[in-house]
């Protein structure tokens, strides 16, 4: 049993706060993704565990025992760094065997363990190459073979897959997680690309300004998001937010509109609506001017603006709908219990 | 796409690179081909009568035990000195690479003494370890033991090596710092992570990182010793005492000026100048291939 927890972590440099008291436990075994912009202190989350920054205030604690003055080698982690790292003057075998032949290991068990992660990577072939001569995913997968023959406690992703052109990672991406599933070991991994937390993680943090917005299963992040922000990070394209009042039967959008939903709070709102919960409907209130289409395939992104208003919104539908042919005004309607309700002033969910 | 201007005509070109082709040509093709031409004949020390001797000038310098002894000289003081300089510059550009705050003063001091030059700084050293008045032979007195380069061949050496690392330490330390800088932190991260300390980090990650730099440095600092060193050998130890500091550039100066054999300096030179071919070749073969990776 290995899990992770992070106990009020706290991160200044010099006098700039970058996280302000992260909470988190992490059972053994558990994929968790810390999703947010660049610079909202993620990877210097993720730094702190690894024992490659000092931490401010705050614990963290491995297996139940804190490490917070415990050197990284004495953590056992492993880390995949998004540059890879690799050592460039080494083979990939010994790329690998660097770690357990410090550890002290006899040799017969490391060329065992190299071969079996090599095996599981499909690394077979290469052990002899240096890591100038392989390519971006295979470099990647080096990485990820030089933590896994440790066999550590937890893995650390830092943005791993950021390096790849966008087939290969969304390949690795499927086999992270693959491979996690069968190794059974707590990992953490940090990316700004809402996609891959969705996609990889059991349940994924939000982050934004060294605050944890959210945490919760990707499902649970897209369906009931805590903030404004989360609401806004996760979803692609991002969910519209308009402002309106609601008197808890209904909600009178800015330009008029009224949208039937049920709600024991009165007041000012910001209304959250995502563009693929508007659904094209003749008799639909939701009376959208389009300004552009964008086809991406399987559907298509309308941007425009409601009607008797300047408020931008965009919507999303299914199939492909031809500049040519786009109506110049569609209507939409939305059904209540996809509407999010928040609260203006303190950006937090109401319904 | 290679990038290449095309030039009409070649005028302009010819322009444009004919300081370079001037100063090559004043500098080294001349001197050059002259030593080459001279060091077949043997003129007379008034310069009145010259005779075409071939190759006698070569063949009386390989049987020559004082050549012989002066290249053994040199061997053992450039490798004295590329190691010491080296040495000494890689630990500090360590120390500097650590540093956070003040690293700015630390590199500009430890820089200042490349702006000094050889015969300068020769004359600095030898206030320092003058046998009657220098402060460090004095102190050296005081400890019991009784410093006189100008008699102990050994001390002679030792002073001349002191000096001319000296003032190479900021040159190399300059490139290792360079190249340190150059190193991705991610890689010695990922080197601490997987459990290696600071001397075995150094030792399997940093040093063979810096493989490349240093094999350039080697080849650099041997042809510093064997030549830029004239400066610092000539105002302290005058090649003596006896010929225990007489590299072989400086004996290409004493047989030449002041023993007034031209001939056999002429052939000196000429050996010299096919060692740093020889040294320029190695440096390009080796340094393209970037060495360990």
């Amino acid at each position: 049993m290995a899990g992770l927890i992070i106990k009020d972590i706290q991160k200044s440099f010099g006098k700039t706060k970058v996280l302000h008291g992260i909470n988190m436990e992490i059972s053994d075994g558990e994929f968790i993704v810390i999703v947010g912009p660049s610079g909202c202190g993620k990877s210097t989350l993720l730094r702190m565990i690894a024992g490659l920054e000092n931490v401010t205030s705050g614990e963290i604690l491995i297996d139940n025992l804190n490490v917070n003055n415990k050197e990284p080698m004495d953590r056992n982690i492993a880390m995949v760094f998004q540059n890879y790292a690799l050592y460039p003057h080494m083979s990939v075998f010994k790329n690998m065997a660097y770690g357990l032949k410090i550890a002290g290991i006899p040799k017969l068990e490391i060329s065992e363990r190299v071969q079996e992660a090599a095996k599981m990577l499909e690394l077979g072939e290469l052990l002899e190459r240096k890591p100038r001569e392989l390519s971006g995913g295979q470099r990647q997968r080096v990485a990820m073979g030089r933590a896994i023959v440790r066999k550590p406690a937890v893995f650390l992703f830092d943005e791993p897959l950021s390096n790849l052109d966008a087939k290969l990672r969304i390949q690795m991406r499927l086999e992270i997680k693959s491979l996690q599933q069968r190794l059974g070991t707590t990992s953490l991994f940090v990316t700004h690309d809402q996609v891959e937390a969705m996609t990889l993680a059991d349940r994924m943090v939000v982050m934004n300004e060294g605050v944890a917005e959210q945490i919760g299963s990707p499902l649970d992040v897209f369906q009931k998001p805590e903030t404004i922000f989360s609401a806004q990070f996760i979803g692609s394209p991002a969910m519209n937010l308009i402002k309106g009042v609601t008197d808890g039967q209904s909600i009178k959008l800015e330009n008029g509109v009224l949208l039937k939903c049920v709600t024991n709070f009165s007041g000012e709102v910001l209304a959250g609506l995502r563009p693929e919960d508007l659904l094209p409907d003749k008799k639909g209130e939701i009376i959208i001017q389009i300004d552009m289409a964008e086809p991406i395939g399987a559907s298509t992104i309308l941007h425009g603006t409601l009607k008797n208003s300047d408020i931008k919104i965009v919507s999303m539908v299914q199939g492909l709908v031809d500049q040519k042919d786009m109506q110049k005004e569609m209507s939409f309607s939305i059904s209540p219990e996809v509407i999010h309700l928040f609260n203006r002033e303190s950006g937090k969910r109401i319904n | 796409m290679e990038k290449r201007v095309h030039f009409k005509g070649w005028f302009l070109p010819v322009l444009l690179i004919a300081p370079q082709l001037f100063i090559t040509a004043v500098f080294f093709f001349y001197p050059a081909g002259t030593a080459i031409w001279w060091s077949l004949f043997n003129p007379d020390p008034f310069g009145l009568n010259t005779k075409f001797v071939g190759l006698a000038n070569f063949e009386f310098l390989f049987s020559d035990p004082y050549y012989k002894e002066s290249f053994y000289t040199t061997a053992i003081f450039s490798v004295l000195v590329t190691f010491f300089s080296m040495g000494l510059a890689l630990f500090l550009a360590v120390l500097a690479d650590r540093l956070i705050k003040g690293a700015g003063i630390y590199k500009t001091l430890l820089i200042w003494p490349y702006a000094v030059a050889p015969a300068i700084a020769g004359i600095l050293w030898m206030f320092l370890f003058d046998t009657r008045t220098g402060l460090i032979s004095w102190y050296l007195g005081l400890m019991g033991y009784d410093w006189n380069h100008l008699l102990n061949h050994n001390e002679a050496m030792g002073l001349v090596v002191i000096v001319s690392t000296w003032s190479r330490v900021s040159y190399n330390f300059l490139f290792f710092l360079a190249g340190l800088q150059a190193i991705p932190k991610s890689i010695i991260e990922a080197a601490a992570i997987d459990g290696a300390r600071f001397w075995r980090r150094f030792l399997t990650i940093v040093f063979p990182l810096l493989s490349p730099i240093t094999f350039f440095l080697v080849v650099m600092n041997i042809v510093y010793a064997f030549f830029d060193t004239f400066g610092v050998i000539h105002t302290i130890t005058k090649g003596g005492p006896g010929q225990s500091t007489t590299i072989l550039v400086y004996k290409v100066y004493s047989d030449g000026f002041v023993g007034l054999d031209l001939g056999s300096s002429a052939a000196q030179s000429v050996i010299l100048l096919v060692i740093v071919g020889i040294l320029t070749i190695l440096q390009f073969k080796f340094v393209e291939k970037r060495v360990h990776y």
